[in-house]
């Protein structure tokens, strides 16, 4: 057998049936088929390292962190301030302290709905987000207007499901505060060109955040390069554990923003008169922080770091390819979501048989899709449809599996001829 | 796949492709909107009462072929039916989707209706198969309104 390093050798593709043993649900079977696992897009499945991780973590480790003097204590501490530098050399962050753990990519984006809110954004001020976000980076902004009395603005997308760029210096106005947008559209797999919309909203002086949910686990993503002032990740689609999640935000802000919650942890000293807050990243992390799963989320980025993201995003390139034109055979389907850069997501609706209807048949040949509205009930709207079907794709995905899709597929034309 | 066979039975594709009833009624005075948050489903429920009893029935909206076979084959079944024998036809019709046992009786008391049985293995479908159901037991209501399966 190959060892880890053999297989990540850089230059050689991704050994896809090596990995998929790594991966031990891959080997259950769904309705006595073997299981076709393509709802990444929901949540991916955890490597055995991800799995060890938690369980050598409860096993050997446990106690809270940055509180005890006895030697467990420390070494939890270790083991999450380990994962939060992981995270943080996974984002291309500067420093670990722009490093926020979360519980997921939605409580990031509330919290900075609701901190930087606080600090900026007033009567009369304006947030831009996108057509194609997902309802948590709708929602939190929603929220925050009705609380400061600002507009929400919204990006228009074009047929294919890209962002209209020229709306978008349109909407972009001296009231504007934040443009939340996200990298990766979880309904549509468009790949927003992020560096260019920061560079255009910088000049005009706006914050971005980017919601970074679903790009994460498919791209390079260094936050450096793409300039953006916060960007949020959930650990349970990165192949690590629900529940964890993390916020990178720029130290400048971080800084001058105040906290979201507060609690244990968040502060330096409390009296009844006056408390003190802590300095950055604890500020922003009140209570015991989910502990173990800061470290699962480690476990997974070192596994899909030791493959490369490169490599895991070459191999989902090509699977996407091969899947676009697979699907496009089945009569009757139509692709939700053409854009020239997309990553992953296969949204598709057909003739006469409704998205639901898709997914119980396929369901049965043991493939696992989502169907509905994705959380992107705007989406569904822009496309004058109530719901897609959608195929997601992950580093562990194959062709044969693509290939059964497609048969099941045309199971359901045999149903709703 | 015979429980697929069992699920998408030649009458539910039927009703799924030509639904019956798909139209407001003529005077219907009474009605409720049925929404599936999970899928979207949406179905609006039209009735004509008069004497408390059933005149004419119709419904509007888009969905699945089982909620929309449902709400078909339903607003076929309670016309000229007393609302209180449309309730106990409800009560019998959620009783056979969700009952894990044989109700082998009842399900041949709900005639047509009887080719829903099969939803009872496929969990995730019974609101499906509902939906219509509860927005007509909401329309039967006075002063009806919106229902939600959520």
């Amino acid at each position: 057998m190959k060892s880890l390093v053999d297989i990540a050798r850089p230059g050689t593709p991704l050994d896809v049936q090596r990995v998929r043993e790594d991966f031990p649900i891959l080997a259950r079977q769904v309705h006595g088929r073997p299981l076709v696992y393509l709802d990444n897009a929901a949540t991916t499945q955890k490597p055995r390292a991800v799995l060890d991780a938690l369980s050598h973590y409860y096993t050997a480790i446990n106690a809270n962190v940055h509180r005890g003097v006895h030697l467990l204590s420390e070494e939890a501490t270790a083991a999450y301030e380990g994962a939060r530098a992981t995270v943080q050399r996974f984002l291309h962050a500067a420093d670990p302290r722009e490093i926020i753990f979360t519980r997921n990519a939605t409580e990031g984006i509330n919290l900075v709905a609701d901190s930087f809110g606080r600090l900026r954004v007033r009567e009369g001020d304006e947030i831009l987000i996108s057509w194609m976000e997902h309802h948590s980076n709708i929602v939190p902004w929603q929220m925050l207007c009705e609380r400061t009395g600002a507009q929400l603005r919204v990006v228009p997308i074009t047929e294919a499901g890209e962002l209209d760029l020229d709306a978008f210096e349109r909407l972009l106005t001296p009231r504007t505060r934040l443009l939340a947008v996200t990298h990766l559209s979880n309904a549509l797999g468009t790949v927003n060109p992020i560096r260019t919309l920061v560079e255009t909203a910088h000049r005009h002086d706006v914050a971005v955040l980017i919601d970074g949910a679903q790009a994460a686990y498919h791209l390079p993503v260094d936050v450096q390069a793409l300039g953006c002032d916060f960007y949020v990740i959930t650990g349970h689609k990165l192949y690590g554990p629900t529940g964890i999640g993390a916020l990178y935000g720029r130290l400048a802000w971080l800084d001058a923003m105040p906290p979201y919650q507060g609690g244990g942890d968040m502060i330096s000293s409390v009296t009844f008169e006056k408390t003190t807050y802590n300095a950055v990243p604890h500020k922003f992390e009140a209570g015991t922080p989910h502990i173990a799963g800061a470290v699962g989320l480690g476990a997974a980025i070192d596994y899909v770091q030791a493959l490369g993201m490169d490599r895991i995003a070459a191999h989902e390139r090509a699977l996407l390819a091969y899947g676009t034109e697979a699907l496009q055979t089945v009569p009757g389907l139509r692709l939700i979501g053409t854009a020239r850069e997309k990553a992953s997501i296969l949204s598709f609706v057909m003739d006469g048989a409704h998205p639901h209807d898709i997914g119980t048949i396929v369901d049965r040949a043991g493939v696992a899709i989502r169907t509905g509205h994705h959380c992107a009930q705007p989406v569904m709207e822009r496309f004058g449809v109530p719901a897609t079907a959608r195929a997601s794709l992950a580093l562990y995905n194959t062709r044969e599996e693509i290939d059964a899709l497609v048969r099941a597929l045309r199971r359901v034309r045999e149903v709703f001829a | 796949m015979s429980e697929l066979s069992e699920l998408y039975q030649e009458v539910i594709l039927d009703h799924n492709r030509r639904p019956r009833n798909f139209h407001v009624p003529d005077g219907a005075n009474r009605q409720a909107e049925g929404f599936n948050p999970l899928c979207g489903d949406r179905f609006t429920v039209y009735l004509r009462v008069e004497d408390e009893v059933i005149r004419d029935a119709g419904f509007q909206g888009s969905g699945c072929a089982i909620s929309k076979a449902s709400a078909s084959l339903m607003t076929d079944l309670v016309k000229g039916r007393t609302l209180e024998e449309a309730e106990r036809l409800f009560q019998q019709f959620h009783g056979m989707v969700t009952s894990s046992g044989d109700d082998v009786a009842d399900i041949d008391a709900l005639g047509k209706l009887a080719v829903f049985a099969g939803v009872r293995e496929f969990p995730m479908r019974v609101k499906c198969a509902s939906l219509a159901w509860h927005t007509l037991h909401a329309a039967m209501q006075p002063g009806s309104g919106r229902v939600s399966t959520e």
